[in-house]
């Protein structure tokens, strides 16, 4: 497991997202109002590219004619055949125990902490006072 | 008779009405005079024409009589023939199709009154379906309270082809008042030829018609499951008669391909649809679409993915099998003898009691 910087905190706005390549994986970085999770832009059905599906709101029920709608924005419709991943976990909404997106710990970190390391930030000038969004990979 | 197993619940047998005549004793004296005035002398549903060798097996027919319209006859080839303990009624007239929802309801009754007096009351071993009027829910629901005293009805019947799939509301009072009562909702094989018999349009013949009896039950499985019946009614079980269910596998799996992708349309389903079909649906063993070997079927058993799913049935007095070889190949001793007796109990509460 290394830290990687991937972007500056500002970068990536409110039900935004962001892909970057990690050591030769894709990863989908999404920012939910102030809150960064990170997927692998491999959907574990057939592969699709999951992190550029539709976010959504995660619909239920209490029973038939009734439709609620929650968790905006926290659910990813991959783009191939429409299963529902939720951004926080990886889990599938149809399948949550066997088939889960592959999910990367996120953190946002201020300049000061980082500079003391381990962390890799190849495209990153990091400054003291900024704060940066990292992934574990 | 070596394949016969003794003390099973034969969960299809159709006693025949002989004709509008043999219910004239049990319709009120309005109805009554509208039937002989009127000469309505018979309203035998188009999906089984009785003269055809399919819907009376040769050793089970009566010279001058319709198929399944004795009791001797039917004490003889299916009890007595089959050593089954009890055997559900399925009477089959055209009750459904009457567009005159008063009629039909004058019609249903008198036929639950007819089966009542002249087999259920003969017969112990007897069970039966409660015919209702189905094209106007209130009619059906008032049926339903008037018999469900009677714990030998014990089953509602409705046909696979009426106007609307079967998840439609228009059906739920029905669903209501069965699953209050304990009774199940059986669903038979037929048309009430009111529109084409296939999704696709009219065909040309018969036996398109009687293979494509599939294709009517498949649309009616998805509806039940997505409009939501088994989440409305969680007790409700649902019999599918003469279905068949080799087809069932493919048929589930893409339903639950499909519910993946878009079951936002339908919040309420909330579990993979192939898992609420093993727990709310049935389905009679006779016909069966068996493949070529027993080994074919066990597949097709293991992949259906349950055992509690099927129910024992001779489908008599039609002509699915030749002498005693209900069982096609590929059916376990342990399975056949769930099929006979542990899932007809658990699909039919009323059952219980006569069991215990
Ligand atoms: S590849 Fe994502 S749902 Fe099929």
């Amino acid at each position: 497991m290394a830290r990687h910087i991937v972007a500056d905190a500002g970068e990536i706005p409110p039900g935004g997202r962001k892909l970057v390549t990690i050591r030769g994986r894709e990863i989908g970085v999404f920012n939910q109002n102030g809150d960064y999770f990170a997927l692998l832009n491999r959907c574990p059905h057939q592969g699709a590219e999951l992190c550029k599906g539709t976010l959504i709101g995660l619909a239920t029920s209490t029973g038939p004619g009734n439709f609620e709608l929650t968790r905006h924005g926290e659910m990813l419709k991959c783009p191939w055949h429409g299963w529902e991943y939720d951004i926080r976990t990886g889990q599938s909404w149809c399948d949550p125990n066997d088939i889960k997106a592959r999910a990367y710990p996120v953190t946002v970190e201020h300049g000061a902490t980082l500079v003391k390391g381990p962390f890799v930030a190849e495209t990153f000038q990091v400054e003291i006072e900024q704060d940066y969004v990292v992934i574990e990979v | 008779m070596k394949s016969v197993r003794h003390g099973g619940i034969d969960c299809d047998v159709h006693p025949a009405l002989p004709g509008m005549a043999a219910l004239l004793p049990y319709l009120d004296p309005y109805w009554q005079e509208q039937v002989t005035v009127r000469g309505i002398d018979g309203l035998d549903l188009s999906s089984f024409p009785t003269q055809m060798d399919a819907h009376g097996r040769a050793d089970w027919r009566e010279a001058g009589h319709k198929p399944g319209s004795s009791l001797e006859l039917l004490r003889r080839d299916a009890l007595d023939g089959f050593g089954s303990q009890l055997a559900i009624c399925n009477p089959l007239y055209g009750v459904l199709a009457i567009y005159n929802e008063h009629f039909a309801a004058a019609v249903a009754r008198a036929m639950n009154d007819w089966i009542t007096a002249e087999w259920l009351d003969r017969e112990p071993r007897l069970r039966a379906s409660i015919t209702v009027a189905a094209q106007n829910a209130e009619h059906a629901v008032d049926e339903i309270e008037r018999r469900a005293g009677d714990q030998r009805f014990v089953q509602v019947l409705l046909l696979s082809q009426d106007d609307v799939p079967l998840g439609n509301r228009r059906y739920w009072p029905i669903y209501a008042a069965a699953a209050r009562h304990g009774l199940t909702i059986g669903v038979h094989a037929g048309s009430t030829y009111r529109h084409a018999i296939t999704s696709n349009g009219w065909p040309s013949y018969y036996l398109e018609d009687y293979a494509a009896h599939a294709q009517g039950f498949q649309s009616n499985l998805l509806s039940l499951v997505h409009e939501g019946v088994f989440a409305k009614f969680p007790s409700l079980k649902v019999v599918f008669i003469e279905s068949g269910f080799t087809w069932l596998p493919t048929f589930m799996w893409r339903a639950n391909k499909t519910w993946r992708g878009v079951r936002a349309e339908v919040p309420w389903v909330d579990r993979p649809p192939s898992d609420i079909i093993r727990d709310h649906v049935r389905f009679t063993l006779q016909p069966t679409d068996a493949p070529p070997t027993g080994a074919d079927m066990e597949r097709v058993l293991n992949q259906i993915g349950s055992d509690d799913m099927l129910l024992f049935s001779t489908d008599y007095p039609h002509w699915q099998f030749d002498g005693d070889n209900v069982w096609p190949a590929g059916f376990s001793d342990t399975l056949k003898q769930r099929v006979l007796v542990d899932n007809p109990r658990n699909a039919y509460p009323r059952l219980k009691e006569a069991l215990s």
